[in-house]
């Protein structure tokens, strides 16, 4: 069953097209990986799928609703569609519980002692639950992206979206975020990660978009994209030289 | 020249009262500029284009305009506006006191709304995202997310603008309103003591801005030091 249907999408920021003509779909438990080079819609494609990014033309389901419909109800369908961002964007005047529990309380209702004990289950998860008094000004990188991963996933969320959520890190944190998106994959939960990580697309994803200019230039199955190079495109190809050169 | 400071000391009680009016009228302008800032700032960076330019309209008119006149207008407009709404056959008595209240709190909701304006565009645009991202509406991504962040990055030019609006409110002397200043003036006619009456103000209004601006410099740098 299909988690997020991208239906022939289309962007413009003024005369510049910066979707054209998207279509994809993520099934349930898949985990699909979009790369490309810097500037080709990556990011903007998958805030379209929670509506952060608004797009002129196409559609855009998540679960069967419609995100750029008049009537959806917005902040109820992308309270089940976690995200993580670049910036990790912890709320930096709350605690660590405090950015686990804010959304869980004010957006599901649920009592404060019943999201504190989830906020806790899911930050031992991520190995950080000797950090839960602290503010995410005191937390490195790393756990503060962790922090964000256990944040969403507070919210039960159907698929998890991933902008990124490696290239702000110092190298060195990179693996413990990775690791915590790994074990995620293999649970089985349904993700659409935008990454330059090679290595995790490798490991994890059963399916991999290269985009370049706006389109999506090639949707493919890892194998597919990491198997022969023959079968790629010209533009995929010199980009995975480049990437994979060191 | 002779000084003779012991009118002021005969005089305490009723400077005492002034005083408090004083604060009274700092206190309420700040804290209803404040709130009226706030909503006048979400709304000039509303994208509803006619709320934004209402709201930049009315806060470019406040602050091209000098506060006497701004009084001045209210005392005589507003129980006039009064008697439009009730239909009363004259205009109501609302006294200057409540009139400078309600004249210093739209006032200074203008120059709020512009540091709350710059408040709110020094978050970064990811934090607005990411309390969509959860599921937060406007309203509370706003409440809960945006304002006490922007709230905590302007402390310290929120505090000095109240430091010039507590210096403001002896303006309120032109509608013949008894705050600190108007006391004073009025005790310094009386007994022919301007000098004295004059130079005793000062030097209170004075110790106290200058404590508190002082306070405000070292809230600032430990604000500095958190971030």
């Amino acid at each position: 069953m299909a988690v997020i249907e991208i239906r022939d999408v289309s962007k413009w920021y003024g005369d510049f097209q910066v979707l054209s003509r998207c279509t994809t779909t993520v099934d349930k438990g898949d985990v699909v990986v979009v790369c490309g080079p810097s500037g080709s819609g990556k990011s903007t494609l998958i805030k379209t799928v929670n509506g952060l990014e608004p797009f002129q033309r196409g559609e855009v389901l998540v679960n069967g609703v419609s995100v750029g419909a008049r009537g959806t109800n917005l902040p109820r369908l992308r309270a089940k569609v976690g995200m993580v961002f670049q910036h990790f964007e912890l709320f930096p005047h709350l605690s660590i519980t405090e950015n686990l529990t804010l959304a869980q309380v004010k957006v599901l209702r649920r009592k404060p002692s019943e999201a504190l004990a989830k906020g806790m289950m899911l930050l031992d998860r991520v190995g950080l639950s000797d950090q839960a008094v602290k503010y995410p000004g005191e937390l490195s990188g790393g756990q503060q992206q962790r922090v964000a991963i256990a944040r969403a996933l507070c919210m039960d969320p159907v698929v998890m979206l991933f902008d990124e959520p490696t290239s702000a890190l110092d190298p060195e944190m990179v693996s413990e975020v990775l690791d915590v998106m790994v074990g995620l994959a293999r649970e089985g939960m349904t993700m659409m990660v935008v990454t330059h990580e090679m290595g995790f697309a490798r490991q994890v994803a059963n399916r991999v978009i290269f985009m370049d200019q706006g389109r999506i230039v090639e949707d493919t199955s890892k194998e597919g994209f990491f198997g022969a190079p023959e079968s790629r495109s010209e533009r995929a190809r010199q980009f995975l030289s480049k990437i994979l050169q060191h | 020249m002779d000084l003779d400071f012991g009118v002021v000391g005969g005089a305490l009680p009723y400077l005492w009262k002034g005083f408090r009016y004083t604060v009274e009228l700092t206190v309420t302008a700040a804290a209803g500029g404040l709130f009226f800032g706030t909503l006048l700032a979400l709304a000039r960076l509303s994208s509803l284009r006619s709320l934004s330019l209402a709201a930049a309209g009315y806060v470019n008119l406040m602050r091209s305009v000098p506060l006497v006149l701004v009084i001045f207008w209210f005392f005589f407009l507003v129980p006039l506006m009064l008697q439009g709404i009730t239909g009363a056959e004259r205009p109501p008595q609302v006294g200057a006191e409540r009139t400078a209240l309600l004249t210093f709190v739209l006032f200074e909701a203008a120059y709020f709304c512009e540091i709350m304006r710059a408040g709110i565009q020094s978050i970064p645009k990811g934090q607005l995202h990411s309390a969509y991202a959860l599921g937060l509406s406007y309203a509370q991504a706003m409440r809960l997310v945006i304002l006490p962040q922007a709230l905590r990055n302007m402390l310290p030019v929120l505090l000095t603008q109240v430091i010039v609006l507590f210096q403001d409110t002896s303006l309120v002397y032109v509608i013949s309103a008894t705050d600190f200043v108007g006391a004073a003036a009025k005790i310094a006619q009386r007994d022919s003591r301007l000098v004295e009456m004059y130079l005793f103000v000062a030097i209170v209004y004075f110790v106290l801005c200058f404590t508190l601006s002082r306070l405000v410099k070292r809230l600032q740098s430990r604000l500095a030091v958190v971030r």
